[in-house]
Formats: C-alpha cells, structure tokens, sequence
C-alpha cells in the first residue's frame, strides 16, 4: 500500500497492525500462544531441566556407583554423594559402589546437564518436569535419593533416542560380560579337574569355544 | 602488522626516554606483548595511536591481574662442608598487580598488540599511569579494574569504584580475597 | 545500595557537575544551557535501577536543567556476580554454561567465544560440520537479537508492546529451534573445545531452513510498521549522535560503531571460525543517531539471512567434534591469549591466562554491553531525559553482560 502523505507512515503501521490482529480470526498460525496449563505443547526430546537418577526394575537396581565424578564436575557444586559401606553388584555382576546419600539441591542446580555428560555409568540423565515451584525455598527443592530415582521406563519415555542407545550400548557390555563370565567358570572348572593348569591350557580352552579362547588363557594365567 | 620486536624498535627510537620490554608468552604459540614503564607510558602510547605505520587507535581490552608473591623452588648445586651437593633454594617471586592492554588498529585492521604496566607491589606502590586520555576506551574498564584489584590509575579524570560500592573495603579478585562468610549482607572484610 | 542513598541526599547539586572534565574533551561536548546563574534550578534524578526504560538493573543519575541533561552518569554494579572469580574455581568445561548467563539473549555466541579462546590456548581446531553448526546457531542468535532490541527501543520510544511482541513472536521460533537442538531455549550450554555438544537432530536443518525463508516476510512487515512512521523519525533522527572519532576512541564496537560510519566488523577482519567462506556485506550508517542505529539492525539482519542461506545449504556431515579435543579435564598449557568474536552486542573477547592447572589463573571478560556504555553521557548532553531513554535503549545493553 503506497501513502504519500504526513502521517503516511502511522497509518500504514496501523494497516498491518490490523491485518496482523484481524489475521488472527482466521488463520490459526497466527496465534503464536497457547492456554497454559490447560493446553501445554510437547516437549522436544532433547528439553532438560533438573536432573534425575536412573534405575533398572526398581531402587535398589539403582545405576549410580557412586564415583562422584558428577559431583566434581558439576559447576553449581549443588550435588551432594555420600557412599555407602555396602556395596551392591551392578547390571554385569561387578560388586560396586552405591549411595548412601545423593542429594540435589535443584535451587542452585542451573540445569545446564553437564553431570549428565560425564557419568561413565549412565546413571544421571535430565528430567523434563518444570513444573517444581514450591511454598518453601529451602528443604522440599533439595531433591533426595528417592525422589531423585526415576525407572528406566521413565528415561525411554521422555530420551527415546538416548535411552535406547544407552541400553543397546548396556546390553553389548552385558553380553560380553555373561560370555567371559561363562568362560571363567568353564575354565574355573577346568582348571580345578587338573591340578597342573599352566600344562594343560591349550586343551582345555579348545573345548569352551574359539571365542573365549583369550578370556580362559587369562583367567587360567591370574 | 609488524613484529613485537619492530615496534620495540621504532617505540624506541621515536619516543624520548621510553623503556619497552617485550615479555615472551608462556605458550611458545602465542603472542607476547611490551611492557610499558611508568614513567614513558603515555607517551608511548599515543605515538601507538597516531603514527602512522601503527595507528593503533581502537583500545579494545583492558585486563587486570593479580600476581602475589610465589614460593618458587629450584634446585642449585653447592658447596657444603667442601663437599659438592645439590640444595632446594626457596626463592620468592616479586608481589605486583599487573594491567594489560589489547590495541587494534580500525584503519590498518591488525591487531592485536598487547601492552602490560606493572605496579611496583601490591600494598602502597599500587599506582601506573592512567591511559584514558589516549584511548577514552579505558574510561571505565580502568575503573574496573581499579575496583577489582585496587590499582590506582594516575591521572584518570574520574576512579571511582565500577561494580562494588563505594564502602566496600576489598578487592575482590585478589588472589587473597576472602568472600564474606554471612551470606546474606556483605561483611566486610578489612583490607 | 547505600551509594543511592549518598547520592540522593539533598544538597547543592549543581557543585557535582563536573564541566570541566578532561573526558569531555573528547566530545567537545559542553554545555550548552544558560544555566549560569540559575544554578538552582537544576534538578538531579535517580533513573533506575528499577525502571522499565533501564533494561534490566542499571541507574543513570541524571542532572537536568529544565528538560535538557548536563549530566549523566551511569552507575552499574546491581547485577554483579564477578563471573571472573567464579571461574578461577571451576573447571575449564564447568565455566561453558556460566557463559551462558552473561549476555543472556545471546549463549550462543557467548558460549563461542569462550570456547574459541580456549581453543586458542590449547590449539584445538573445531570440525568442519560444527563450524558450520556454529555460524548458523550465532547468525541464529544475531537476527533475534536485533529483532529484539528494535522491540525494546520502539517500546521505549512509547510503542508499548506491538513491535516487541512482533520480535518476540520471531525470536520465540528461533527459540524452539534452539530448545530441539540442545535442550534450553536460552542458557544452550552448547558448543565444546573441539566442536559441539551434540548434532542437529533429525529434520532440524529443514525448520530452520523455513525459519530463514519465513524470516524476510517479518521484516518487510516489522519495516511497514515502523521504519517510515513519523513518530519514530522524528524522535530518533539527530538524536545521541555519536560521531566517528569518539567511537572508536572510545571502543565502541559492533553496530554501534558501523552505525558512525566505520567499517570494522570483526567477522571480517578476523575471519574467525569459517567466516570468510560467506558472502556478506557490513552495513553502514552516516549520521551515527538513533535512527541510524535502528536502521543498522535491520540491515544486519539481512544480511545474516544471507550467511544463513548458504551455510544452511552449504554444511557438510562428519564429526562434530574433535575426539582428539579434551573437554573434561582440560588442562591447557600455561599461556596467554585474547581472542574476540562479532557477538550482536559488539566485541565479546575473552582474555585467559593459564598456569597450567584444571582451572584459569585469570579469566577476563571484554563486555560490549560495558565499554559501549562509556560514551553514554557524551550522548546524552543537551538531550531531553526521554531522549536519554531511547539513547540508551539504541546502545544494546543486558545488564548480565554489563555488570557479569
Ligand atoms: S551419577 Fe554417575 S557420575 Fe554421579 S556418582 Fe553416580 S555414577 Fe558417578
Ligand atoms: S545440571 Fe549442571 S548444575 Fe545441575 S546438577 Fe547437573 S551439573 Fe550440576
């Protein structure tokens, strides 16, 4: 539209103010809102905010071995670990650490997810709740161990992509780790029928299988 | 854009009684800058801004670090009981704040020269001179600096503390700051 | 703060104004009024620091005569959290996400800097895929950026709300894409030494591709609103003239400094990341007034459309990062090094020193935001206070950045 007049300028804002405004009647792109909390928009996958501690089954499946490298790195240093004497054996069998105490104090937490990307045992991932406004500042946002653990259901329901690499990436390790495990029993076994392992070895790894050939002369060797 | 040791040079032979060092970078990689003394410093600097080879005249960064004194051990060989032996030393290295400036020329777009002014220490002869009538630039990052490490600029037209307010005794980012203990009002600390 | 107190209490104010100050010789801004001899009426008012014009926490004390300011003089302070000390105790890749919340609009050019210096010091070299990552995801932040300072400044020129909710309903888009790709809107905590945290996620490049394409339409529309309208002219042309000389002596940077009329864009005197692979050409203003600075954004925005198109078309696959590049842990060679990037705001740089250790002995922030600020009063002298508001709101400022 072309106005050559004083004032030109403003009436041409309001034309576009209308068309923007009238617009909105009839195209509901236009409507860049949405009724929150009645209405509220999908999350994208990658969306975090505070963290939160992922198990397997059910708490005492809980991943975390208490390395407390997440606690070292984390920027805020709002994540408290205390270990615990006792210790579990993990998804592979291996006897590990647990925590006794694993705090997070989300007031401080500044979502940024770097304990997320330096766990090795990919026990601490971001949550997607945003809804966490409380009464107090002080106790109900230092998130504990129990509300902290979340199953890993949860995890592949808000991270299906991640989730399902890290448990395709678990399950490898698993795998591996029942294979060797088998070979170290079978050679365990072995190795308890002859008195003389050092002599025998090459018989005896023949019998578990090619594959585990290496495993059995290591474990016969220790 | 000349070397560091090319405008020593022409620093040298065009501004009476300058004294520039170059001090080396720890990174072999990376560029050193010039020590400035106190007494040429101005000077120095405004033959940077207007010559015409240089022209540095954008003074984009102003820098202060804290350096305190450091233990530093080194191993000597000497005589003991007529015997040879090998001695620990503990040497103190010198206490100073020190300021760096990073120029950039706008009209031959190079850059960037770094320039550092030393104090003498870090308690009474805490002074350099001010460069905010060569680069007006410096106006408030010099402020900043006086604020944070408690470098008294000469002849700035205008220090006041930038970020702290005017009763705060300290300077926070010296090494040996201690952040008040009450997290609610500011204790302050004495210097 | 008790310096409020102080400087409020009642006295003779006009004993404070400092005419004679060697600053003003840069200017050569006097004072123009007669107030000589009414020297009682001058009148000083405390703007800020919680006035919607400011910002965000930021005070300007102002001594008027009548309506006409004979002097201004920021104070800043409200909003510092000494991000420097900060990150003398974390570690190096602890110190990204606090990046983030210096110039809060803008993490992803903050986070570039950072990690660029850093990769300076320790010579790493970023992948070519998340070279390109990284010019889209800073021109990204440079079109909303602008977009929402022109909100800002017409919001305080008294066009309450329609031009900054327009920019906010463009930046909201950028804002989703930003949120699919690394999982904030706006602390992004994204880039790494070395690359970028993670890769674009599938069908992103197509949406923001559409988000660029779409991006012309809103700004022919946001121009139809406001460039030609009087009222804006009338009250931005001539006003807060920043003249060449004084900008660059005062190292004023970005598109404060282009809108004076100089020629000094980082992207292309340095040729930092893959820049010097675009097309693009650095706007430029005559008059250095408002005006100009408004019109410099705009420009600017069109042009990053421009960077955008062809590196959106242009990235290659591959690796996102360097695996040879150490983040956790990075203990760089002791050093020194200043390195700078074009955030919006002007020269972001960052000055590390490293002894060696897991974390900087010194980290120094360069905020554009600040040392823009400088010449503040130089502008302001001989203007109205509403013109000091729209001066202010021209210069760009967050106050994250400003006070760190
Ligand atoms: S969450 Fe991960 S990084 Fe943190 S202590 Fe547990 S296992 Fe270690
Ligand atoms: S998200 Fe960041 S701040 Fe929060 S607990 Fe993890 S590392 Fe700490």
């Amino acid at each position: 539209m072309k106005f050559n007049f004083q004032g030109a300028g403003i009436v041409r804002g309001f034309v576009e103010t209308a068309r923007n405004f009238l617009g909105s009647y009839y195209d509901p792109e236009r409507l860049t809102t949405v009724e929150y909390p009645e209405r509220k928009l999908a999350l994208p996958e990658n969306v975090r905010t505070v963290p939160f501690l992922v198990y397997d089954h059910d708490m005492s499946g809980l991943r975390c071995t208490a390395c407390k490298i997440c606690e070292q790195e984390c920027p805020a240093a709002c994540i408290k670990i205390i270990k615990d004497t006792v210790k579990k054996s993990d998804y592979l069998g291996k006897s590990q650490f647990q925590p006794q105490v694993f705090d997070i104090d989300i007031a401080v937490c500044m979502s940024c997810g770097i304990c997320a990307e330096v766990c090795p045992f990919d026990s601490i991932k971001m949550d997607q709740v945003y809804e966490l406004a409380t009464q107090d500042r002080f106790a109900p946002l230092i998130l504990h161990k129990e509300q902290l653990g979340k199953s890993n259901a949860y995890f592949h329901a808000i991270h299906p992509t991640d989730a399902v690499e890290t448990d395709s990436l678990r399950d490898e390790a698993k795998r591996k780790a029942e294979t060797k495990a088998a070979a170290d029993a079978a050679a365990k076994a072995a190795a308890a029928v002859k008195p003389k392992p050092e002599i025998s070895t090459t018989a005896n790894s023949q019998s578990v299988g090619t594959s585990a050939t290496a495993n059995v002369e290591k474990a016969v060797a220790t | 854009m000349h070397t560091l040791e090319e405008i020593k040079n022409l620093v040298e032979q065009n501004v009476p009684g300058a004294v520039v060092q170059i001090v080396p970078n720890a990174n072999p990689a990376l560029a050193g800058s010039l020590l400035l003394d106190s007494k040429s410093a101005t000077d120095v600097a405004e033959y940077l801004r207007d010559v015409a080879e240089l022209k540095f005249d954008l003074c984009s960064n102003v820098t202060g670090i804290d350096w305190p004194s450091k233990e530093v051990k080194t191993k000597i060989k000497k005589l003991v009981d007529g015997v040879e032996k090998e001695v620990e030393e503990i040497t103190k290295t010198p206490a100073f704040l020190e300021v760096v400036y990073h120029l950039y020329s706008t009209v031959l777009v190079h850059g960037p020269l770094a320039l550092r002014m030393r104090t003498i220490d870090r308690a009474e002869n805490n002074r350099v001179p001010s460069l905010t009538l060569v680069w007006r630039s410096c106006e408030l990052q010099e402020r900043e600096v006086y604020d944070l490490f408690g470098v008294v600029f000469e002849g700035h037209p205008d220090l006041r503390r930038l970020l702290m307010w005017d009763e705060f005794k300290h300077h926070p980012m010296r090494k040996d700051y201690v952040p008040p203990v009450d997290e609610g009002d500011a204790v302050e600390v004495s210097a | 703060m008790s310096t409020l107190r102080k400087e409020i209490s009642n006295g003779s104010f006009c004993g404070g104004i400092d005419v004679d100050s060697p600053l003003r010789h840069f200017s050569g801004a006097t004072r123009t009024t007669n107030t000589n001899g009414f020297a009682h009426d001058l009148l000083e008012i405390s703007m800020g620091p919680h006035h919607p014009s400011t910002h965000g926490v930021f005070r300007m004390d102002v001594i008027v005569d009548g309506e006409e300011i004979v002097q201004l003089k920021p104070v800043f302070g409200y909003l510092h959290r000494n991000h420097e000390k900060l990150a003398e105790k974390n570690s190096y890749l602890g110190i990204i996400p606090y990046t983030d919340r210096l110039d809060y609009i803008c993490s992803m050019t903050n986070n570039w800097a950072y990690v660029l210096a850093v990769e300076k010091l320790s010579g790493f070299q970023a992948t070519e895929r998340a070279e390109y990552i990284r010019v889209i995801v800073s021109e990204l932040t440079r079109l909303f950026n602008h977009a929402c300072l022109v909100g800002f400044l017409l919001q305080d020129m008294g066009a309450l709300g329609t031009p900054l909710m327009y920019a906010f309903r463009e930046r909201e888009k950028i804002l989703d894409l930003f949120e699919s790709l690394t999982g904030s809107r706006m602390m992004c905590n994204y880039m790494r030494f070395g690359g970028v945290r993670c890769d674009l996620p599938e069908g992103w490049l197509d949406e923001a591709k559409k988000v660029v394409s779409d991006y012309p339409g809103f700004i022919d529309q946001f121009e139809a609103l406001i460039t030609g309208n009087e009222i804006l002219l009338a009250r931005s042309q001539g006003v807060g003239v920043l003249s060449r000389e004084l900008a660059i002596s005062a190292g004023v940077t970005g598109p404060m400094l282009r809108a004076s009329g100089v020629n000094y864009d980082i992207r292309k005197t340095d040729k930092y990341g893959i820049y010097s692979r675009f097309n693009f050409r650095v706007p430029l203003g005559d008059h250095g007034d408002v005006f100009d600075r408004y019109m410099i954004r705009v420009l600017e925005m069109r042009e990053s459309l421009k960077i955008l198109e062809q590196a959106l078309n242009q990235i290659p696959a591959g690796p996102i990062i360097d695996p040879k590049a150490k983040n956790r842990g990075l203990r760089p060679k002791a050093g020194e090094v200043y390195s700078r990037i074009e955030s919006p705001k002007g020269e972001l740089g960052f000055h590390i020193i490293s002894d060696g250790s897991a974390s900087p002995y010194r980290l120094h922030i360069r905020p554009p935001s600040l040392i823009n600020l400088t010449i503040l009063e130089d502008m302001c002298l001989g203007q109205t206070i509403a013109d000091a508001v729209i001066i202010l709101g021209s210069v760009d400022i967050v106050l994250g950045e400003v006070d760190r």
